[in-house]
């Protein structure tokens, strides 16, 4: 019962600590963001690395999501004759809860998993501390950029998928299911707005930039300098950052509004 | 020189698509206002304005002209409905306007039935004639009243 006890309590312990060292690495991020000089090349490359190379698997998962989504609603709605909703539907449901989290689950999966093995293969191979002989803070050169890069990029992968399974579900619904385009359309543009749904999506969208960026950077800055650390640090970061954003995803949807 | 260069160039393309999906999102299909000032903006005044939302749709003949504004308490205790409309449209002054329901279940819009006038309705100016939301309840409620009453009645 005691060993039992104390077992529980060095996990909390261990996992305050940890929650602490993650909002430490997180202040030092902001202020080496903040403090000139900026390094915009290493800015591109992330941008480049995170954004730009996900864009084709966010367009695709975002199109096949919107057109099963349409066949989805057009079964249930034509029951009821109400096909002309479907847009509303789709509208609904990818702008508000489907756009950020598959978004974020995608990125953190391509995007988040890469940024730690990299980060922590940097570790292993005393990289960092080749940094910090040259006096150069690896926060600064090679943390900063990879955690902001991924708190920018969030959001732009969010327009993009949600767009595209929008374009997805217009072909699904009007072309290939016959639902006329105009009411597809209207009702989609009738039923959302922007500060309830449009707000929601994007401030989701950075919310999980900031989560995926802090836990892949994190999880790869402390990881153990061995292979077995590198490997840690990977499956780590994609279980605690899915997890964390489908936790975060509830609590925003909740909170909204209040 | 040159990967850098097309690595910028893809990065700058990403960057002017994303920001184009969040563009057409907020502004299209989240109807953040577009419309802006400097089209016709009229004045109605309700008794009841049920279930009528801002942003709700004006329509001539089914036709969408323009949508509602803002939709506020005036110092008669009336509704008073603010909408925006094309610029171009000319409405004689003896037009009506009216609370609407698109099908049983649907949402409510406004429905501007044309008059006969020569004289056009002007930016800022209010309807006459305006037709307040039909109540379900209230016409059922008249009509059990209504029906009571014939009853009890000798």
């Amino acid at each position: 019962m005691r060993a039992r006890l104390e077992t529980l309590g060095a996990r909390t312990l261990d996992g305050i600590g940890a929650l602490g060292a993650v909002a430490v690495l997180a202040l030092q991020i902001v202020r080496m963001g903040l403090k000139p000089p900026y390094r915009l090349r290493r800015w591109v490359d992330e941008v480049l690395d995170s954004g730009v190379r996900s864009v084709l698997i966010v367009c695709l998962s975002g199109a096949t999501v919107g057109a099963s989504l349409s066949l989805l609603g057009y079964g249930t709605l034509s029951r009821f004759g109400a096909e002309g909703f479907l847009g509303a539907l789709v509208g609904h449901a990818l702008v508000r809860e489907l756009g950020p989290v598959l978004t974020a689950l995608l990125v953190a999966g391509r995007a988040g998993s890469a940024m730690a093995a990299e980060i922590a293969s940097m570790v292993q191979t005393e990289q960092l501390d080749g940094l910090r002989m040259m006096s150069i803070d690896p926060v600064d050169y090679v943390i900063t950029p990879k955690a902001c890069s991924m708190i920018a990029v969030m959001p732009l992968l969010y327009g993009l998928f949600v767009v595209v399974a929008l374009l997805g579900a217009l072909y699904v619904g009007v072309d290939l299911l016959g639902v006329d385009r105009g009411q597809f359309l209207s009702s989609l543009e009738d039923a959302l707005n922007f500060r309830e749904h449009v707000a929601q999506g994007l401030v989701k969208a950075l919310a999980f930039g900031v989560l995926v960026g802090l836990i892949a950077t994190y999880r790869g800055y402390t990881s153990e300098p061995t292979s077995a650390g590198v490997s840690a640090a990977t499956t780590g970061t994609v279980v605690t950052a899915s997890v964390s954003i489908l936790v975060c995803n509830y609590v925003i949807t909740a909170l909204w509004g209040i | 020189m040159a990967s850098t260069r097309s690595s910028e160039f893809a990065v700058g393309l990403f960057v002017m698509a994303g920001l184009a999906s969040i563009a057409y999102l907020s502004l299209q299909v989240g109807g953040l206002n577009y419309r802006g000032e400097g089209g016709l903006q009229l004045v109605a005044h309700f008794d009841d304005v049920g279930g009528l939302t801002t942003r709700a749709p004006v329509s001539i003949a089914g036709v969408t002209v323009g949508q509602v504004r803002s939709i506020a308490l005036d110092e008669y205790m009336r509704a008073q409905v603010i909408m925006d409309l094309d610029s171009d449209l000319a409405l004689p002054v003896d037009s009506v306007v009216a609370i609407r329901t698109a099908g049983i279940l649907g949402d409510q819009f406004l429905a501007v039935e044309p008059g006969a006038e020569e004289v056009v309705l002007t930016s800022g100016e209010e309807f006459s004639f305006s037709e307040d939301a039909l109540s379900l309840e209230r016409l059922i409620g008249k009509f059990v009243n209504n029906a009571g009453l014939s009853s009890d009645d000798p």
